[in-house]
């Protein structure tokens, strides 16, 4: 059975005066287009062929976020990062951004998640901001005032497992508003892998801004939830734990940002939720407090880097 | 999608690897890259055994790697009118792709993905990895080594 094609889709919610609804909120458009195709169908409108593809074509597209392929994330990922660089410079310190991305690879294959689309990529800005960002699908930006708040390695392995924690969680792109996937799909439809015709990229664009937007919006203006900071933090936790890492190392990091954040700041401060009560999210997991070893190569080649940047 | 008893996967990245061992950091038996269906023939926690079809050559494979759809690298044909329901395809460069970065690229012309390209251009290996944990005198728990 042939599914309805977008211009057929457009045509058919023109004609039902839908096209606003079936773009509001997903789940409702989802119920709503079985009965109305129904309707439809029955009214000469649309053949019942087309009636059934577009149920079934509904019923596809029902999962929103879900739905975005480990390539779309990629593609989001990149663009959230060319925003996040065109607010904050990158650190051009070449050795300085190896190291990091030794330490953000190594911790990437302990997580839950070890693989994404393009893989994971780690970037120092040149910044004094204490801030961080994790874009969809594994770009992952530090600030240098954020690198600053830590002491040792242990500290800063935590910075990059949290945020390698919100990719996990998908936290960016649960941030885009489902209606606008709803629109995107309705306007792909099943069928095209094919380049897209100019009205359609010059919509699928649209949409693709505007869910960039959401996720920038969130990521560094509202700051995700406070459940999604503790899952970030549950998830650093234990890719620290499963490197050889002391998770003490994230509570001494917090412990040296709380002191540094200023109220009313654009950073962390405004982002996440405070210092101590993350301290005190995951006291139980980390289990009593202990003394971070700091074997002399690791402390050479951590404040080797603190130091060049 | 079953060939047999065992269930076909789809490599879901860019590219990959399968390893002599259910590690990140075993030694490396094949390349693999997106589109590209694997058998597998066992799963240990979060890794599979896979091989490709046709191939003797088995390795392991992390899960988060694979998806369950076949992925198909060109749409539009019979197969992909036959399965509308998405359920069981997903289609390779579908919705937000490098066509539509490019027209995002052009209407943001101040906008600047060379440091992104360039983030991308890191190459660590999984002897650098091994490496740095030893260097750092890191012993990883778990499946790591």
């Amino acid at each position: 059975m042939k599914p309805i094609n977008r211009r057929e889709f457009i045509f058919f919610c023109g004609q039902t005066s839908l096209f606003g609804f079936c773009c509001s909120t997903w789940l409702s458009a989802c119920q709503a287009i079985a009965p109305v195709s129904k309707i439809a169908s029955q009214a000469g409108i649309i053949n019942s062929k087309k009636a059934q593809a577009i149920v079934r074509s509904s019923q596809a597209i029902a999962k929103t976020f879900e739905d975005i392929t480990p390539e779309q994330e990629y593609y989001i990922g990149r663009t959230i990062g060319a925003m996040i660089l065109s607010k904050h410079k990158p650190c051009n310190n070449a050795s300085a951004n190896r190291y990091i991305n030794l330490l953000g690879r190594t911790l990437a294959i302990a997580s839950d998640r070890p693989e994404t689309f393009g893989g994971y990529h780690f970037l120092i800005l040149d910044s004094n901001e204490i801030n961080a960002f994790a874009a969809p699908g594994g770009f992952i930006f530090i600030a240098r005032g954020l690198f600053k708040c830590c002491r040792h390695e242990d500290a800063l392995a935590a910075v990059l497992s949290h945020e390698i924690g919100h990719i996990q969680g998908k936290h960016g792109l649960k941030a885009i508003e489902n209606s606008r996937l709803t629109t995107a799909l309705a306007i792909l439809g099943t069928e095209t892998a094919k380049a897209y015709g100019g009205a359609e990229l010059s919509r699928l664009t649209d949409i693709f801004e505007e869910s960039i937007s959401d996720i920038f919006k969130t990521m560094v203006n509202k700051g995700y939830s406070r459940s999604q900071e503790q899952d970030a933090d549950s998830a650093s936790v234990a890719i620290l734990k499963k490197v050889g890492y002391n998770p003490e190392g994230l509570v001494d990091m917090l412990k040296v940002m709380e002191k540094k954040l200023k109220p009313g700041g654009v950073d962390f401060v405004k982002t996440h939720p405070s210092p101590a009560s993350r301290i005190d999210g995951v006291r139980d997991q980390i289990g009593k407090p202990s003394e971070i070893p700091m074997p002399d190569n690791r402390q050479n080649r951590f404040t080797k880097v603190l130091l060049s940047i | 999608m079953k060939m047999g008893s065992e269930p076909l996967k789809s490599v879901q990245v860019k590219n990959s690897y399968l390893r002599a061992t259910p590690s990140f950091l075993g030694k490396i038996v094949a390349a693999v890259n997106y589109g590209d269906q694997v058998l597998v023939h066992s799963e240990n926690s979060d890794w599979c055994k896979v091989s490709l079809p046709g191939k003797s050559t088995d390795g392991w494979i992390h899960s988060s790697a694979l998806s369950n759809k076949k992925i198909v690298m060109k749409g539009g044909g019979a197969e992909v009118q036959k399965t509308a329901s998405g359920e069981e395809l997903a289609l390779a460069g579908k919705g937000f792709n490098k066509q539509v970065e490019d027209q995002y690229k052009s209407r943001h012309k101040s906008m600047n993905f060379a440091p992104i390209d360039g983030m991308e251009k890191i190459i660590i290996s999984p002897e650098d990895i091994k490496k740095f944990l030893k260097e750092g005198k890191l012993n990883p728990k778990g499946g790591l080594l």
